[in-house]
């Protein structure tokens, strides 16, 4: 008797995860896990950067401009205090690195919710409403993606920093950026989740909702939009990578996060001017921190893509 | 046939408003004009004069005709920062972003075109491998760090190659050149690179998968049945048919590696219409982004309309359809 009711209990999430399809294919491919594991320390360092960078780069006291462009401590004249050397106000480049991450992160993450909240709630109400309000959407969307998204990230940074020009730099540049990568990304969100829609939209419980009188935002939001989810998560994924190179290009071309709270690529943008004069660690560790941070996050993106198609399975 | 040629450039036509109305918008809303042209001490009635000089008191669609037949005429406005026609400016930086961009893409066909031919013929090999590597980590990368690393290595460690700007130019009247001096085309192979690096990969991951793909269709097996050489199937079938999204894909990425200047020049200096419109950005020189944006556009819709055609006469099946239609 307890045997059958333990068999008849639902599985935990768990032991449905480890269950899964995903799952499986996740263990077969090492490079994959490798993947996953850096991505997952990346993370966790961005995330706890206060608890573990061995300085504080943001704090003005505890710099040393004595200790400036100090090289990597297994060159010559390195200093085991600072394991991958500092840059020219004396900040600690592994420091840097943890907290540059974290901001970079911050805005991959932050832009990719923005591009998917826009460009999901487009495509539902392109799909759903039809008509011109479909027409509508979908034109903008035409002529916007004819146009590489650094050049339209960089055309709404600028404009917006000159109609708000008289606000603290500091303070908005995140939020700008966020803005303008966010912007430049809708277009993918709002076709997949538009196409997804136009399918949906003629089963029968979505006639059902609309015959019991549901709000056509209400079918939308709760009964079409978990159906058109799949997609978007695999979207997401390689668009964070996309973002994290938006960020830093932008960062390394002087419009994005200035050099007082620097992410990734104002780290790099500091280190190149320094490139000539031989001090190659201020730009080549966060360069590296970016490139493998990038290339994880992709192999991540390429697999789930490949892993949820149900074509290549 | 026509009326297929027709309808696009309509739609041309359609798409070219619309991105003259987002620059009109930024020309005359993103920061007052009068503002930007005049010093603080000039008195109100001068201003007002100079509104109704520049025509800033007109009705909207008034100055929204003027703007674009304007912009039609090569009178793109003066620049903030530079007080000079910003049509000058960007005629004067024109030449060495399209020998940059023309080189980028050059090197891009000719290296991604064998690479993916050869990665799709010898799927297992070593070569094959690396070559499946390499363009992982030109995708995987940031322009800009390629840029840098190609500079660090090339110019810093082993001082081969020129790090910054064009190298001596040779002036043909309008047009600057350095396809002419050594210095000028050992100033394009590390920009050029950097540049092309990445539709390189593109190019060559799209004719490897083009290239299976045709591979496994049976006019190939027939062809292999004929008894023909593998250089007659490979080359003379296979390849053929791979050509048409490759033609696509090259000709929407030319317009992608125009913008993506803006990156390269950056880095090395180059003194283009990348770094102009950069430099724009940094300083909110509204009429050279706004005159950018419409010059890109121009060129995205002339790409698109040219592969659009070409389509048509490489694919027979299209101009059968766009005769029905």
């Amino acid at each position: 008797m307890t045997m059958d009711s333990e068999r008849l209990k639902p599985p935990g999430l768990w032991a449905r995860v480890f269950d899964s399809d995903i799952w499986y294919s996740f263990t077969r491919s090492k490079v994959i896990m490798a993947a996953a594991i850096v991505t997952l320390l990346i993370f966790l360092g961005a995330l706890f950067a206060p608890l573990i960078a061995p300085h504080d780069p943001f704090d003005m006291a505890s710099l040393y401009l004595m200790d400036s462009l100090t090289p990597p401590m297994w060159e010559e004249g390195g200093n085991p205090v600072y394991p991958l050397g500092t840059d020219d106000q004396g900040r600690d480049i592994l420091s840097a690195i943890l907290y540059g991450s974290r901001i970079s992160l911050a805005v991959g993450f932050a832009s990719v919710a923005f591009a998917a909240i826009l460009g999901i709630s487009l495509g539902l109400l392109a799909g759903y409403m039809g008509g011109r309000v479909d027409s509508i959407i979908m034109r903008i969307a035409d002529v916007q993606l004819t146009f590489p998204s650094i050049l339209i990230a960089l055309l709404i940074d600028g404009s917006v920093r000159s109609v708000f020009g008289g606000i603290d730099r500091e303070q908005s540049a995140f939020y700008v950026l966020v803005f303008s990568i966010g912007l430049s990304f809708w277009v993918q969100y709002a076709r997949t989740v538009r196409s997804s829609t136009l399918v949906e939209k003629d089963k029968e419980y979505v006639q059902a909702a609309r015959l019991i009188g549901l709000h056509p935002l209400r079918i939308m939001a709760s009964h079409v939009l978990p159906n058109v989810m799949g997609p978007v998560l695999v979207i997401a994924t390689i668009n964070l990578a996309l973002a994290i190179i938006t960020e830093a290009t932008l960062s390394f071309l002087g419009v994005g996060i200035p050099s007082t709270q620097p992410s990734l690529g104002t780290l790099i943008r500091i280190g190149n001017d320094f490139l000539f004069s031989g001090e190659w660690w201020i730009a080549a560790f966060p360069g590296a921190a970016l490139a493998i941070l990038v290339l994880a996050v992709n192999l991540l993106g390429d697999w789930l893509r490949d892993a949820l198609n149900p074509r290549l399975r | 046939m026509l009326a297929f040629i027709i309808r696009r450039l309509v739609q041309s036509v359609v798409v070219m408003l619309v991105v003259s109305l987002i620059a009109f918008v930024m020309f005359r809303f993103i920061g007052d004009p009068v503002d930007q042209m005049v010093g603080l001490e000039t008195t109100v009635q001068e201003r007002e004069l100079l509104r109704q000089q520049l025509g800033l008191n007109d009705p909207l669609p008034l100055q929204f005709w003027h703007f674009v037949s304007n912009a039609a005429q090569g009178d793109l406005g003066i620049s903030y920062q530079f007080k000079r026609p910003v049509a000058d400016l960007i005629g004067s930086r024109l030449p060495a972003t399209l020998e940059l961009s023309f080189v980028s893409a050059l090197f891009a066909l000719l290296m991604g075109i064998p690479m993916g031919v050869y990665t799709a013929l010898n799927r297992e090999s070593v070569l094959s491998k690396l070559f499946l590597t390499i363009s992982l980590i030109g995708i995987s990368l940031p322009t800009f760090l390629i840029g840098i690393l190609l500079i660090f290595v090339f110019s810093v460690y082993l001082q081969w190659l020129p790090s910054f700007g064009r190298g001596k130019v040779v002036d043909l009247g309008w047009w600057s050149t350095g396809f002419l001096t050594v210095s000028g085309l050992k100033a394009l192979i590390l920009p050029s690179i950097t540049l092309g690096l990445f539709q390189m990969t593109l190019i060559m991951r799209l004719v490897r998968s083009e290239m299976m793909e045709v591979l496994r269709t049976d006019f190939i097996k027939f062809a292999r049945a004929r008894g023909l050489t593998n250089r007659a199937i490979n080359f003379g079938h296979a390849l053929k048919n791979t050509m048409i999204p490759v033609i696509t894909i090259t000709g929407l990425q030319m317009g992608a590696i125009i913008a993506f200047a803006i990156i390269t020049e950056t880095v090395f200096q180059w003194p283009g219409m990348g770094l102009l419109f950069l430099q724009a950005v940094q300083n909110v020189d509204i009429p050279i982004m706004a005159a950018y944006l419409l010059l890109i556009a121009l060129l995205f819709v002339i790409i698109n309309l040219i592969v659009d055609l070409l389509y048509v006469m490489v694919d027979p099946r299209i101009r059968i359809e766009g005769a029905e239609a």
